[in-house]
């Protein structure tokens, strides 16, 4: 049935209670009137729902009729210059709504493989000749209306682990954004990049020697972000507590946490530049020396080009870290280190970018010793589900070892579209 | 003390007098400038509308900026492409933005693609060695004025649900849009009937609604698969279909690399279109009609050009 047949005789029904109460009206009974009233409005309800059933269920055929013979299927079209409100044009599938279909609601799936590899010596350095050093299982879904959750399972050499898994409330008020779970803690940039999202084969010297080794640091905690609003740029505040389970924050007392802040402030230059800075600290029990705390204080700039127009064949990211350690020693020493990573990526056509950087390390366990190193490398991405990348990596170690490496690592995503890193 | 409160007085006045007009305008962000053009037509000067993605730029790769977050923050209606066309970069934005009212299934949240017609729905199975297909059609949908009118529709009950005092006045707008739009089909229509059937290749699988309202038929994509740059291989047996069925124009938007479809057009004796594919994607194609009127014309001007009609 069409819906215009089902108003006709919606309208006929209408009439039919509708004439005889107007007569009573007429004769005076006026909560009669406000019955009869109520009455039509309730009708006139039930009319409007059953055309909006109907006009799905037609959606829904024309939908299928589609999905069997697209393009042929063409919709009813709209008449021109006729501003009909009351029927509404439903013609293609709405996405994602198979109906009675519990599928739906499974999560987005995906899983990634990074296949590396290198060649040359290092005796400081653990990367194997090959290997598949990581494979990254991620479920992602909204929950409900007010959070959703995001688990990415690694298995590495080391075994299975949960590499974060955590639930964000994106309903909360005054513009706060809360994560609970486990994650990596927002200190600068590179540390909350999964090893696929990383322009290099490794991790830079720096993270490596004073923040969580070749993986970064990743725990158990709360996360809570509030936008800072102002007229001049992007200002985020974000607060965390970790239970302190990490290589560089340690403790088994419930007392003794990891406590995190970190401020990004971002802006656009132009339509195709933007600058993104942010300043980190964290702070907590030592996992080098127990019983005594250790902090962290991080810088972080990237500058961004991308011409719109071209954006998919190029652009620059230019970005550096600075990180400081202190580290709480007896007889209130205290044993400070610092270093940095200057890297620069260059998207030169459609699929390749060669990109270089700079390292320079203290060790966080050795004040007097200094690390320092150099990288270019080539990437090859044939579409935004692999890559192929080369490194070569020269590192002068604080013992006066120098070691020249050839990095390599494939990339490989099936499932779900995952968003791009920015 | 009285000056003081006279100034309070004063300032509070100010405050609600300038508070008033941003009160009352539905904030609106709409992914690309098509979507903010047709909400501007329906909300007028009831909504305020920003677009994230601009016109010459590929949407399917539109960095997710946190400036984009703080306009995800104050919106008070999301409204996307949908069909995954976004699928790269609008979830992060969502989850960032931290607004509960432009959440999927929140009030604030509109899908455009719920009511249009949507073609290229792909059966059987998917894998992506097909290159970067949508399992859920093809996501350019806005490029047929009718897909235009029903979005300026759906946005139009959208607004009346979430502005109920100023309903009539958008079924007053849309009403007055739907008449010009009519009028424009009329106009694009009539120039574009002496090309109907005329044979075209385009870059990407963009224009797929565009060449069926006006009645082209595309043969053949620069691309070997959706989001494959061309190979020399492909390119050769596109130039040889060309050849063969005497197809002489390139279709090609405005945000991808010219080399490769001027050495076809070269090569077949034809010539390359750079269309708008969305508003903002050349500077005359500054709202939803004036789009349609760049595109047409271009058209028109070229298929004239090469096959003398």
């Amino acid at each position: 049935m069409k819906p215009i047949r089902l108003a006709h005789v919606c309208l006929a029904l209408i009439c039919f209670v509708a004439v005889p109460a107007a007569a009573f009206a007429q004769a005076g009974d006026q909560s009669l009137q406000q019955e009869i009233e109520r009455l039509r409005a309730e009708f006139d309800a039930l009319r409007k729902q059953y055309e909006e059933r109907l006009a799905a269920l037609e959606a829904r055929v024309a939908g299928a009729g589609q999905a069997t013979e697209a393009p042929a299927a063409v919709p009813a079209p709209v008449a021109p210059a006729s501003p009909d409100t009351s029927i509404a044009v439903q013609v293609g599938q709405a996405p994602g709504t198979p109906a009675g279909s519990s599928k739906v609601f499974n999560p987005d799936i995906s899983v990634l493989g990074n296949f590396a590899g290198a060649a040359g010596t290092n005796p400081m350095a653990e990367e194997p000749s090959l290997s598949l050093t990581e494979v990254e299982a991620a479920f992602q879904a909204v929950v409900d209306p007010y959070a959703r959750a995001d688990f990415f399972l690694s298995a590495g050499p080391e075994g299975l682990e949960v590499e974060e898994g955590y639930v964000t409330f994106t309903a909360l008020p005054a513009g706060l954004l809360l994560k609970a779970g486990k994650m990596r803690e927002q200190f600068g940039k590179v540390n909350t990049m999964h090893t696929h999202i990383l322009p290099w084969v490794d991790r830079p010297l720096v993270l490596r020697n004073l923040f969580g080794g070749d993986e970064g640091v990743a725990d158990a905690g709360l996360s809570l972000s509030k936008l800072i609003p102002n007229r001049f740029m992007f200002v985020d505040a974000i607060g965390e507590v970790y239970r302190g389970d990490s290589d560089v924050f340690h403790s088994e007392e419930r007392s003794k946490l990891n406590y995190l802040g970190r401020i990004r402030a971002y802006r656009d230059l132009t339509e195709g530049t933007n600058l993104d800075l942010g300043t980190s600290y964290a702070f907590g029990p030592s996992a080098l020396v127990p019983d005594f705390n250790a902090q962290r204080i991080g810088f972080d700039a990237t500058f961004r080009y991308r011409p719109l127009r071209r954006a998919i064949y190029r652009q620059f990211v230019g970005r550096t870290e600075v990180i400081w350690s202190r580290q709480d020693l007896p007889a209130g020493e205290r044993q400070n280190a610092s270093g940095f990573y200057v890297s620069g990526d260059y998207q030169f056509a459609r699929r390749w970018f060669l990109g270089a950087r700079g390292d320079r390390s203290g060790r966080a366990d050795a004040a007097d010793l200094h690390d320092a190193g150099g990288s270019v490398h080539l990437t090859f991405r044939p579409t935004e589900f692999t890559l192929v990348r080369g490194q070569y990596r020269h590192t002068q170690y604080a013992e006066g070892i120098d070691a020249n490496e050839l990095l390599f690592q494939i990339n490989f995503a099936i499932g779900a579209h995952g968003a791009h890193a920015f | 003390m009285r000056v003081f409160i006279r100034l309070t007085l004063l300032a509070a006045a100010l405050m609600v007098t300038a508070a008033r007009p941003s009160a009352a305008a539905v904030r609106v962000v709409a992914t690309t400038e098509d979507l903010a053009s047709l909400a501007r037509e329906v909300g007028g000067d009831k909504v305020t509308v920003v677009a994230l993605a601009k016109g010459y730029q590929d949407p399917h790769f539109v960095d997710p900026k946190p400036s984009f977050i703080l306009e995800m923050s104050r919106a008070d209606l999301l409204i996307v492409v949908g069909r995954e066309l976004e699928i790269g970069w609008l979830p992060p934005l969502m989850t960032s933005g931290r607004n509960a009212k432009v959440q999927p299934g929140a009030n604030g949240y509109l899908d455009a693609s719920a009511n249009v017609k949507i073609l290229e729905i792909p059966t059987g199975q998917l894998t992506r060695a097909m290159g970067d297909v949508h399992p859920q059609g093809n996501p350019h949908y806005w490029l047929d004025p009718a897909n235009g009118r029903r979005i300026a529709q759906t946005i139009m009950n959208k607004l009346g649900e979430l502005s109920p005092t100023d309903r009539a006045y958008f079924e007053q707008r849309y009403a007055a849009f739907d008449k010009k739009l009519a009028a424009a089909e009329s106009r694009w229509d009539a120039a574009m009937a002496p090309y109907k059937g005329t044979k075209i290749v385009t870059y990407h699988r963009s224009w797929p609604n565009f060449m069926e309202r006006f009645g082209l038929n595309v043969i053949g994509y620069v691309e070997p698969k959706p989001g494959i740059p061309p190979t020399t291989s492909h390119t050769i047996e596109l130039i040889d279909e060309m050849k063969k069925q005497g197809v002489k124009v390139i279709v090609v938007e405005p945000y991808f690399d010219l080399k490769t479809p001027q050495s076809i057009a070269k090569q077949v004796g034809g010539e390359v279109l750079v269309l708008a594919p969305s508003v903002g994607g050349s500077k005359e194609a500054a709202d939803y009609v004036g789009l349609f009127d760049y595109d047409v014309n271009a058209v028109v001007a070229a298929l004239k050009r090469t096959t003398g009609k």
